[in-house]
């Protein structure tokens, strides 16, 4: 019972931050249909700045801050600099574009803080709460990562469905050309758009990091549970996405608590094809009210 | 309605007529449109009309801004619009609707007015994030206005449904209320009459007339009877060249409009024609 309890709990929340990161590409998925690769990457560089703050003796929350801001702004930079010149070509094109930066930001970030293991800090603690004989797996970081990432998906409910900007947004990502014919400007929605994206990446960048080890490439397998999250929940579903996360999460803390470790990237995929045998445009997909 | 009273008018810098003048669009080595001049008064309905592959759509892109012409310049208002992009327009007071209607399937039938509503949106992000893009009042009267306009196109009850749940018909009111939500001075509709039956497309007829009391139209259609009940002058486009303009009485009688519409081996009969139509 203690091992089911700590399992599913431990589950939850990586379950939660593969939650963010899938938002993370589907929010860029979903208005400019590419899956950008390069989001782990840009994650894991807005982590090396907020540690980089917190090393030279700032907080945590100055640093935390740090990086979201700075999620915001690269992900803004990216799309004007990088992804605007190729926004009218085949969605390929951009697609290996953003692997292409993959590797760029990962060399950079070698460079620039170093290739070798740095421990991040926690704000919370990092053991599990003591009720009565045994320890619950929930730790005080856990909770937060938990509420930091239910916060933010309710601030992004609430900027889609209530504010005009979100409401701008959605009418950029459905039909670009009829949002441009009613006075919308759509290129800046994408932009906002990729900033949005690349500050969910990086939060779910700084819950990783939190109390572990990072080094450039410590969010490289995020992308794969990420990408497998995003898929489950149909690619173009910001709510299929959490949901996605929350059953990956779950299923691989299963896998890893029970059957052994060394197979959850093998039931990641495991599920990914059960899914998409049954239910080839996810679980929460739209694609068949789509007319392409 | 004559020719020299709409030249009357376009003198006149700041009123509201839009000019296409000598406007020729090359699809490769194809002649989408050639040298077609057409304009608009104010609260004038025009109507452009011609056969099938007469260049009707092209003309409309171009008025849309989709289309960049090749020569030939776009003027509303004594200002030239070619360097334009399609989303400024609506700043400058033009409402467009399309064919295929192009409404939103995942938002309700009241977002999709909404996205229209604000034709001087400064959608300021950082603000918007935090709530601040404008005031709560501000925000209820963009609804307010959506509300109107769907109230005056008699589809409000179904403000809260989305469009793929209703039929064809209500769905074009819907696209026609975003269209106008914004408040336009010149409105540029696509084939409104297409997918109608007879009675609903009186009704939209009955609308477009009551529109050019506040606001010009010009209309793209190949529906006969709407075009010639609705509009104050008519244009008849055919293989990219305007073969006749005039009120719709003269181009009833114009032999070459006949001729376009009906074949050129009945060209000296019109009468005939005529008769049938």
């Amino acid at each position: 019972m203690q091992q089911f309890v700590t399992t599913a709990l431990s589950g939850l929340t990586q379950g939660m931050i593969f939650a963010a990161f899938a938002l993370a590409l589907v929010l860029i998925w979903r208005s400019t249909r590419i899956v950008n690769f390069a989001q782990a990457p840009m994650a894991m560089i807005t982590v090396y700045i907020a540690l980089v703050i917190i090393d030279a003796g700032y907080s945590y929350w100055i640093g935390f801050a740090a990086a979201l801001i700075s999620g915001l702004l690269l992900g803004a930079v990216v799309e004007r600099v990088a992804i605007r010149p190729v926004e009218n070509k085949p969605h390929v094109n951009a697609v290996i574009l953003t692997l292409g930066l993959f590797i760029v930001i990962h060399a950079l970030a070698a460079v620039i803080f170093g290739s070798r293991y740095r421990s991040f800090p926690a704000p919370f603690g990092l053991s599990g709460f003591q009720v009565g004989d045994f320890t619950i797996a929930l730790t005080g970081f856990g909770i937060f990562s938990i509420l930091a990432v239910v916060v933010v998906m309710l601030l992004l409910v609430l900027l889609f469905r209530f504010t005009n900007v979100g409401l701008m947004m959605r009418a950029s990502a459905f039909n670009q050309e009829v949002a441009r014919l009613l006075g919308v400007r759509v290129s800046r929605m994408l932009t906002q758009g990729w900033a949005l994206a690349a500050l969910v990446g990086s939060l779910s960048g700084l819950l990783i990091a939190g109390g572990n080890l990072v080094h450039p490439s410590f969010m490289d397998s995020v992308v794969v549970f990420g990408f497998v999250a995003a898929v489950l929940g149909g690619l173009d579903s910001p709510i299929g996405a959490v949901v996605g996360g929350l059953i990956l999460g779950i299923s691989l803390s299963f896998v890893s608590g029970y059957i052994g470790s060394e197979l959850v990237a093998l039931a990641a995929l495991l599920i990914l094809m059960v899914v998409l045998l049954l239910r080839p445009g996810g679980l929460f997909s739209h694609t068949a009210e789509r007319r392409v | 309605m004559s020719e020299s009273a709409t030249t009357s008018t376009t003198s006149e810098r700041g009123s509201a007529s839009f000019t296409i003048s000598d406007v020729t669009v090359n699809f490769g080595g194809i002649v989408a449109l050639s040298e077609v001049t057409i304009d608009v008064a104010p609260n004038q309905v025009l109507g452009v009309i011609g056969p099938n592959g007469a260049g009707k759509t092209t003309l409309f892109n171009v008025a849309c801004g989709f289309v960049q012409p090749n020569t030939g310049t776009l003027t509303w208002r004594g200002q030239e619009l070619n360097r334009l992009r399609p989303h400024q327009l609506a700043g400058l007071g033009i409402g467009r609707t399309l064919q295929g209607l192009g409404l939103f399937d995942r938002m309700t039938v009241l977002e999709n007015v909404l996205v229209g509503a604000d034709r001087h949106a400064k959608a300021g992000f950082f603000a918007g994030l935090l709530g601040l893009s404008r005031s709560a009042s501000e925000e209820r009267r963009l609804r307010e206005r959506a509300m109107e306009a769907l109230k005056e196109l008699d589809v409000a009850e179904y403000a809260t449904q989305l469009p793929p749940s209703l039929p064809y018909p209500i769905r074009k009111r819907v696209a026609m209320a975003r269209a106008l939500v914004s408040d336009p001075d010149l409105l540029l509709l696509d084939e409104p009459a297409s997918g109608l039956s007879g009675k609903e497309m009186a009704e939209m007829g009955e609308l477009i007339r009551g529109l050019a009391q506040r606001m010009s139209v010009m209309l793209v259609e190949h529906h006969m009877d709407l075009v010639m009940s609705v509009c104050d002058r008519i244009a008849v486009l055919d293989f990219g060249k305007v073969i006749a303009r005039g009120a719709p009485d003269e181009i009833r009688e114009d032999p070459a409009v006949l001729s376009a519409y009906l074949g050129n081996e009945v060209h000296h009969v019109p009468e005939q024609a005529q008769a049938g139509s």
